[in-house]
């Protein structure tokens, strides 16, 4: 049961353990309709295997995974594809589930590479695969995002309207987003809820509260906190727990 | 001008390339050449026991292929050994207990050279009704896995999060390709089951641009090679598999030219 019909996927104490390394351990959070929670840490913190566990990616994981939907857009960080198969980015839109070409199309022209449909997978540049990948996660309306650096490779003006896209793409459709970064500064405009991961669950909380935490300064520094603190802004509007917006 | 025995060759023939363009794709886009190959070494053990047990030799085929992957997946997981390694070990260790169990049934009268290598004169009016409805039971197996099987193909983890069970349509993959050796090993013989998997199939990636394309290229290719070996089979009574793999190798020389052209475009 879940105990609030907003919850998309919850983690209870979630963990994963390979060749008796704990890649993560013990993380609890939950992504809600509409909401945008952000994981952040050093390198080889577990965001990636977070990311990965709530996907239902690995089988034997410490702890719980309640995933409440199968609609399901994922951006992976890595993706290594196979160029024994001719695949153009028509073909691959279409990988997990049929679109008609409207929708195709709407999607591409949101990330801005519809000129690209035709083109063979393999020939794409860095940046413009990514957008490739994102508008793929998006295509099929997704109740469910996670997407993992999904502006790497991708140029700076690129990353800010891709950033806005996602936020608006979360409001539009109302679904909730699972979100890995590095860049503090372009993440905590949009986010609604920070988890700073360090192999287990170092800090978690709204953008402000995570950037005042000890542990966090210590992970990333004074300067870090400061970047965060920057976004303090006033809310004009508060979410409700259904998921509905309120004026103040 | 054609005898029986020759449009029936044709009629199976025909089945057997419907089914193994498409099947074929898959084999090269998820690597499993070998693969193809051990089980179809281990056919040979299954027709000896359909001779011994008076059995259908299709079913007979299909039954220990299928069993030798299940040992293969399980090997995979109790062993640190390579995955060539193994399929090694157990293409040729079936490959030597067969033709050791032949050797031991001095009563039957074998035509080994028939089953490394086909035989078109073997073909009855049963195996080509094993032949079109295996293989359409293999074609609309697939088209029911397709989704799943290529998206995992491309990328596993994607796939799975997104819901697409790519574990089930491995394993009913595995169940295909232990059913289409099965039905085209009178056609085709043992050792070049295959080849008449890779080679259309090959020849068909180096003309295509999308995976649609590369399939039906694949179908046409096998359908070519079955047809030229065919005719030429009777002409020269050669055996019919090499007689279908050379001539298949032959559109894979040609699909070469084509390919160098596009190479030059690029750069």
């Amino acid at each position: 049961m879940r105990s609030n019909q907003n919850i998309l996927v919850k983690l209870n104490d979630a963990g994963l353990q390979i060749n008796d390394k704990w890649l993560v351990k013990g993380v609890s959070l939950q992504v809600e309709k509409g909401k945008i929670v952000t994981l952040i840490g050093p390198n080889g913190s577990g965001k990636s295997t977070t990311a990965k566990i709530a996907l239902g990616i690995y089988k034997k994981i410490e702890g719980e995974v309640e995933k409440y939907t199968n609609k399901v857009g994922y951006v992976p960080q890595k993706i290594s594809i196979d160029w024994t198969l001719p695949l153009r980015v028509n073909d691959f839109m279409v990988l997990t589930e049929n679109l008609n070409n409207e929708t195709i199309d709407e999607a591409l022209s949101l990330t801005g590479v519809v000129h690209l449909k035709d083109k063979n997978l393999g020939d794409l540049s860095g940046g413009e695969f990514q957008r490739v990948l994102l508008a793929r996660a998006i295509s099929k309306k997704p109740d469910l995002l996670v997407l993992d650096e999904p502006v790497q490779g991708v140029d700076f003006t690129g990353e800010i309207a891709l950033y806005e896209l996602i936020k608006k793409i979360s409001d539009e459709l109302n679904c909730g987003i699972l979100l890995i970064s590095h860049d503090l500064h372009t993440v905590m405009s949009a986010t609604d809820h920070v988890v700073c991961l360090n192999g287990h669950v170092c800090c978690s909380g709204s953008p402000l509260d995570v950037a005042k935490n000890n542990e966090y300064k210590a992970l990333f520094g004074e300067q870090a906190s400061q970047i965060l603190s920057r976004y303090e802004h006033k809310h004009d509007h508060i979410h409700t727990d259904e998921g509905e917006i309120k004026k103040n | 001008m054609f005898d029986d025995f020759f449009i029936r060759a044709l009629i199976a023939g025909i089945g057997v390339a419907l089914v193994t363009g498409p099947l074929g794709c898959f084999v090269i886009w998820r690597r499993l050449s070998y693969f193809g190959d051990t089980l179809a070494h281990s056919a040979l053990l299954g027709v000896t026991l359909a001779f011994t047990m008076e059995f259908n030799i299709a079913l007979s085929v299909f039954i220990i292929s299928s069993l030798i992957a299940l040992i293969l997946i399980q090997l995979q997981k109790k062993t640190n050994l390579p995955g060539d390694a193994l399929l090694g070990l157990l293409a040729h260790s079936s490959l030597a207990v067969g033709l050791v169990v032949i050797g031991f049934l001095t009563f039957i009268r074998f035509d080994i050279m028939g089953l490394l290598f086909g035989d078109i004169l073997a073909v009855s009016v049963d195996d080509l009704l094993i032949i079109w409805i295996g293989g359409a039971l293999i074609l609309l197996t697939l088209k029911f896995i397709w989704k799943p099987l290529f998206a995992s193909t491309v990328n596993y983890e994607l796939a799975e999060a997104e819901g697409l069970n790519p574990d089930r349509a491995k394993a009913i993959f595995t169940i295909l390709m232990a059913a289409i050796i099965a039905i085209s090993i009178k056609m085709v013989g043992l050792l070049l089951i295959t080849g008449m998997l890779i080679i259309p199939a090959a020849m068909a990636r180096n003309i295509s641009t999308s995976p649609q394309k590369m399939v039906i290229y694949s179908i046409i290719g096998g359908l070519l090679s079955v047809i030229i070996g065919l005719f030429t089979s009777l002409e020269f009574n050669t055996s019919s598999g090499p007689s279908i793999i050379t001539a298949a190798l032959l559109l894979f020389i040609l699909s070469l030219f084509k390919i160098k052209q596009s190479i030059k475009l690029k750069n």
